[in-house]
């Protein structure tokens, strides 16, 4: 089961000298996380090209709607030339690059002498609360359930659980964040009189993260449930599970040892694609919840066409997701041993 | 040594050849009905499709009410008030005829947007696994890349900087083509995959053995064969691309009123939920349960084409 496809070929990157160091499973590993992170350069700097590509292909100035009117051609040349947008593109695309590396994304056109890593920086913390909550709710209710499932296949319990793991895969989450409000936070409102409700926004630590957070995780925890009881049923039906029943293991220590420890491994990899849920997702659950982080003024910088900061929060995004598939990766060659790095 | 021939003659076996023929389309067709799941979604998406059809109709005979119509007096109402059997919205629109006039947005996109990734997807899959080589490679490496970019934002940047303004279906160009981009590659995948693992079976070297041309090789065996996941990935794509859509409208960034979209139905009911929370509830409902049907066909589509998939 090789994880990778289509990447460089082994050996391309260390002369044959280095073979010993190479072939052996430690030294296998740091050349494959080496060519990894490698790999990772093209992929940003394709994602820079693309998206700068994009708005500067975009039909009329980031200045056509500012203020709400037409602004005199001297204000609009001032402004191009502030931003540097009046110099040819190829020079800028440079400087942007040059600037990313130093981690540099420029000036917001919407907010006057703001950065756009200021802004990152200050919806970062909301962001991040929310996604780690949310992941905190994934693993064990996505895992969970979905043991149970597959352990009482068949059963009511198995029933509900996937019924229930249907309905959220389908319905979108701002569609669900919405209905939450309906019920946590008008209806409850309004049937206990005013003494419990969930907040339908704003932010807190405190009952402020429940329905944000419950939202975000609602979609993945039915995957990862749907695709542990899958993987699960398959383990349970294998000779060893059987040869373990059979010389009268607990029930604990067939599942936990035995069950769990070889259908867990294909859960690991779809925690990458669930952690860049997260962050997409994280882009409208903050806009349905009222929340400042970084996928509202993501939101705000697509509709006021500011430019740079729609830039640096893709670039930024695709950057966090890219890693994040790297650790899973890296996790799944400790976790399975079977897997091989080339 | 010669065989004696009557020990070649065996009972004649029964082979229980039914009276007439089934195909393959019509035995998916039987497994498909069978699945209960499958067939209330069937019937709910065909209801939708009549009632986008219908509902102009209603409007320009005043049989329903007309959805872009603001009303001062009945703003807000719950269901059922001066009328209006869904209530109104934060403008005094009906809320029933804007769902149903809504309902031709979810759908155009759904459908359409599969009608532009297919003749993509496929053929580009199709060159890259049969030929292989170089274009394969190049494919492989780009979708690698491609798979950097997260669907929706991809979406977001695009609408973000090309936005036509004019009727809803001309609105709605830049988003079908940003959602087709992003949705290609899948599908493209998918194909070469099914065609590297079928290039490889008995027949097709029978095929090509007997001096079949690579175009016929590839219109008669290939495409037939690996046509049953193709029409369950671009089956489940639907709903995806009417979430996408869905998301745009609910984010501002999508069709512009006055068309209405459920997304945009459910954004202004979010505004003024607490006088009117059946503002939400109805259009959330309404995407929620149109998007649960495509992925019931879905599933009954991917175990009535593949028995083998089937638990």
């Amino acid at each position: 089961m090789a994880v990778i496809a289509g990447r460089p070929k082994r050996g391309a990157l260390l002369p044959k000298q280095f073979a010993a160091v190479t072939d052996s499973r430690l030294g296998s590993l740091g050349v494959y996380v080496l060519r990894r992170v490698l790999w990772m350069i093209p992929v940003v700097f394709f994602v820079i090209v693309i998206t700068f590509s994009l708005m500067h292909l975009a039909s009329g100035s980031p200045w056509d709607k500012a203020g709400g009117r037409q602004l005199s051609q001297v204000v609009i040349d001032n402004l191009n030339r502030k931003y540097g947008l009046n110099r040819p593109i190829y020079e800028q695309f440079a400087l942007y690059v040059w600037n990313v590396l130093h981690f540099d994304f420029g000036l917001s056109y919407q907010y006057q002498g703001k950065t756009v890593v200021e802004l990152i920086g200050g919806g970062w913390p909301y962001t991040a609360t929310i996604g780690v909550l949310a992941f905190a709710l994934i693993v064990p209710f996505g895992i969970g359930l979905g043991v149970i499932a597959a352990l009482r296949q068949n059963s009511r319990v198995d029933y509900a659980t996937m019924g229930f793991a249907t309905f959220a895969a389908s319905f979108p989450n701002f569609v669900i964040g919405a209905l939450m409000i309906v019920f946590f936070s008008v209806l409850m409102y309004k049937w206990t009189g005013g003494e419990f409700f969930l907040p339908a926004g704003g932010w807190g630590v405190d009952d402020h993260l429940v329905m944000p957070a419950v939202t975000l995780a609602l979609l993945p925890i039915a995957y990862t449930a749907r695709l542990t009881r899958a993987s699960t049923l398959e383990v349970i039906r294998q000779d060893y599970v059987r040869t373990a029943w059979a010389k009268g293991l607990s029930e604990r220590l067939v599942v936990v040892r035995h069950v769990l420890k070889n259908a867990l491994i294909p859960v690991v990899t779809t925690l990458g694609p669930t952690f860049a849920f997260l962050v997409t997702g994280s882009v409208i659950v903050e806009q349905v919840f009222s929340i400042p982080g970084i996928g509202r003024a993501f939101v705000q910088a697509v509709n006021s066409r500011d430019y740079p900061m729609i830039l640096g929060t893709t670039v930024l995004f695709s950057l966090v997701i890219a890693v994040a598939n790297l650790i899973v990766d890296i996790l799944y060659v400790f976790i399975d041993p079977r897997v091989r790095l080339t | 040594m010669a065989i004696p021939v009557a020990a070649m003659e065996q009972a004649p076996i029964d082979w229980e050849v039914p009276e007439v023929q089934v195909g393959l389309w019509a035995d998916a067709w039987v497994r498909f009905r069978r699945n209960r799941l499958a067939v209330v979604g069937l019937t709910i998406i065909t209801f939708l499709i009549v009632v986008a059809l219908v509902s102009p109709l209603l409007v320009h005979f005043g049989l329903l009410a007309n959805p872009i119509k603001q009303n001062v007096d009945s703003i807000e109402t719950g269901p059922g008030v001066n009328g209006h059997l869904f209530g109104t919205d934060i403008l005094g629109r009906d809320t029933l005829s804007r769902l149903m006039i809504g309902s031709e947005v979810s759908l155009t996109v759904g459908l359409l947007v599969q009608a532009i990734i297919f003749p993509i997807g496929l053929t580009i899959g199709l060159t890259a696994g049969y030929f292989g080589g170089r274009i394969d490679n190049l494919l492989m490496r780009f979708t690698d890349i491609w798979y950097a970019f997260p669907d929706l934002l991809f979406v977001l940047v695009v609408v973000s900087v090309w936005r036509l303004s004019g009727s809803w279906f001309f609105q709605l160009i830049p988003i079908f083509g940003a959602i087709a981009l992003v949705n290609w590659v899948g599908l493209a995948r998918l194909v070469r995959g099914q065609v590297l693992s079928i290039k490889e079976k008995e027949y097709i070297e029978a095929a090509r053995s007997s001096g079949s041309p690579p175009l016929k090789l590839i219109l008669r065996h290939l495409l037939p064969n690996s046509l049953g996941p193709i029409i369950v990935t671009l089956t489940f794509g639907i709903p995806q691309a009417i979430f996408l859509e869905a998301v745009l409208s609910f984010l501002g960034v999508g069709i512009q009123p006055p068309q209405p979209t459920w997304g945009q139905m459910v954004a202004d009911g979010v505004e003024a939920i607490y006088p009117n929370p059946t503002g939400v509830v109805f259009p959330a409902l309404a995407i929620g349960f149109t998007l649960l049907a495509f992925s019931f066909i879905g599933d009954g589509l991917r175990d009535a084409l593949d028995p083998r998939m089937r638990r």
